[in-house]
């Protein structure tokens, strides 16, 4: 069930290049999707702003976000004890359900966020699971500990500066069930003709209302006009 | 329901003057709260065709508000009528607000002739004000001839009240209103949203790919209310209100101007709660105005 709450920040820290990771308690005994988001009101602005639910334990929501605005950049400012006016969660989350033994990850640079929760829960299901994360160089890669403790994650950065150089979807292991993948469009649109139609994107858009109500968020699918705030942001590669 | 709070909007008693705006307001909100308790609610706009609207991205943000360019997407008459009323009557127990949009005088005849024969339908809002559609919309509410015959058209084919939601974006609100009343119209919804754009200042690039888009919010509110207030002076029929609406004393506000009911667009948005919130707070507010009922505040702006 959707709700508007005021969430406490119990931490707002700098983990890598111009990237945030904020850990908010949520206080309740929700349960959450990978692949939802929040959206979340930042005084001074009028809309809300989408974050994806990184990771949720023991009743916190971590995000991790990227400072490419105005907005982002207040948010970065916001000190822990402070409450911040979230309404969550919004989407519908990754399709996990189905049974796949042999499961590929693919994240490009901040999109690799919402990923995290989604390894993990994999993990719990003892999925067999990869996660390619690609970067642009070594000062902006992030959670590489996190993601490497529970399995497999292969890093490439543009630059060479740690890992494979080149693009993540370079080096893809094209032997998989299914995947899933968020981070830029073109790098998903390469994913999807890599490994084709067996998977799923978590897309963007610009947002305002975040639930459905303002048709804002639409994207065109095969299956007709789809939001990506209610209808999404998680689609199957063959809508498209 | 408190009776402090009834308006009437000509013969039809409403429990409280709130009722979400065109566009910015679903059955959806019923997972939000028991949405019963508003006034009416406005209807997203539909056209005869079903619309997809304008490509993405169509919103961005400004200060105190946003800009919109969904251009009318709707899934047109047939289905609304057949899909999306059922819905709200399942929510929803009471009359509503069917707004009305068209690319020619035809369709919006066509549409208003349907809607007419719903009994789930108090009033026709006749939106001639949309400015994210290339063809109709805004530029039917721009000049005083045009409003007369579209509202003289649409009244002659239908038996329903009929409001005519009109543009901000003109030089002489007052003049469009009078011809829409001169036309038969038995109400009219003031304000649209204002013509705006977005410019990324690193790129230089209009931010929504329409370009243009509609301003709307709480930075638009004085001029909203500056429309009510100069309109309300010059015609005798209902005004409802609308613009940049987020509190109980910003309905106090609108109502002294000459409103007899507003209209709740973005706030919505932003809080889901916003209309809840305004219809739990306008008691205490008038408690603490001395306002007794909020019908006798309706123009009292004009007599002081
Ligand atoms: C479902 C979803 C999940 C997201 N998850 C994350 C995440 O986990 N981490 C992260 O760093 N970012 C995420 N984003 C992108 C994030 O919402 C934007 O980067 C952020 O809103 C930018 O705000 P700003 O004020 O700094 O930028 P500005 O460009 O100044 O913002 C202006 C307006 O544009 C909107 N906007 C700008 N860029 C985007 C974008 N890429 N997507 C959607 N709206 C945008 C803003 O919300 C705001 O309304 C997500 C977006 C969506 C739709
Ligand atoms: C996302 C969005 C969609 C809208 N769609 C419609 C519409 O379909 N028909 C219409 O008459 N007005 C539409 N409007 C305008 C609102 O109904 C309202 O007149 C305007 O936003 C001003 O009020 P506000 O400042 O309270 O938002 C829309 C506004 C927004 C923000
Ligand atoms: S953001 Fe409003 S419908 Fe998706």
């Amino acid at each position: 069930m959707k709700k508007q709450d005021f969430l406490k920040v119990i931490s707002n820290n700098l983990i890598a290049k111009n990237i945030f990771k904020m850990c908010l308690v949520c206080g309740c005994d929700l349960e959450f999707i990978p692949g939802q988001f929040l959206n979340i009101k930042i005084d001074g602005f009028y809309l809300r702003r989408p974050m994806s639910i990184c990771d949720f334990e023991n009743g916190i929501i971590t995000i991790v976000y990227k400072i490419v605005g105005k907005g982002t950049e207040a948010l970065s400012k916001i000190s822990k004890g402070n409450k911040l006016d979230v309404i969550f969660p919004l989407g519908n989350g990754f399709d996990i359900k189905k049974s796949y033994d042999n499961i590929t990850i693919i994240g490009g640079g901040v999109g690799l966020a919402p990923l995290y929760f989604l390894f993990k829960t994999l993990k719990k299901m003892n999925k067999k699971v990869i996660v390619y994360a690609g970067f642009r160089t070594l000062s902006e890669i992030f959670f590489e500990e996190e993601f490497s403790s529970i399995g497999e994650f292969i890093i490439s950065t543009q630059d060479g500066t740690k890992g494979n150089k080149g693009l993540i979807i370079d080096i893809l292991d094209k032997d998989c069930d299914y995947y899933f993948t968020c981070g830029p469009a073109l790098m998903m649109e390469s994913v999807r003709k890599i490994l084709g139609q067996n998977g799923q994107f978590l897309l963007e858009e610009r947002m305002a209302c975040g639930f459905g109500a303002c048709m804002s968020c639409v994207c065109k699918t095969k299956f007709g006009a789809k939001r990506v705030c209610k209808e999404g942001p998680v689609f199957f590669a063959n809508e498209f | 329901m408190n009776n402090i709070l009834n308006v009437n909007l000509g013969n039809w008693r409403l429990d409280n003057p709130v009722i979400p705006a065109s566009g910015t307001f679903g059955y959806e909100f019923s997972q939000w709260y028991d949405i019963n308790i508003l006034g009416s609610i406005s209807l997203k706009t539909t056209t005869r065709e079903p619309r997809f609207g304008n490509s993405t991205p169509r919103v961005a943000e400004c200060v105190g508000g946003m800009l919109n360019s969904i251009g009318l997407q709707n899934p047109g008459i047939e289905k609304v009528i057949s899909e999306e009323i059922p819905k709200f009557k399942k929510n929803f127990n009471k009359k509503i607000i069917a707004s009305v949009g068209g690319n020619s005088i035809e369709d919006y005849v066509f549409v208003s002739k349907m809607f007419d024969s719903m009994e789930e339908v108090e009033i026709l809002e006749i939106n001639l004000s949309c400015p994210n559609v290339k063809n109709g919309g805004m530029s039917f509410g721009l000049d005083e001839k045009t409003v007369y015959h579209i509202c003289e058209k649409i009244k002659n084919s239908c038996k329903k009240k009929i409001y005519i939601k009109l543009s901000p974006n003109v030089t002489d609100i007052v003049s469009i209103a009078k011809s829409a009343e001169l036309s038969g119209a038995d109400g009219l919804v003031l304000v649209n949203t204002l013509l705006g754009i977005a410019i990324d200042a690193c790129s230089g690039k209009p931010i929504i790919s329409n370009i243009f888009a509609g301003f709307s919010g709480p930075a638009i509110k004085p001029i909203a209310l500056r429309m009510v207030y100069q309109v309300f002076k010059n015609v005798k029929i209902p005004i409802i209100g609308c613009g940049g609406i987020r509190n109980a004393d910003d309905v106090i506000e609108f109502m002294s101007a000459g409103a007899s009911a507003v209209q709740i667009g973005s706030a919505n948005l932003v809080n889901p709660f916003s209309c809840k919130n305004i219809i739990d707070d306008l008691p205490k507010k008038m408690k603490k105005y001395g306002i007794q009922k909020i019908e006798e505040i309706i123009g009292r702006s004009h007599c002081i």
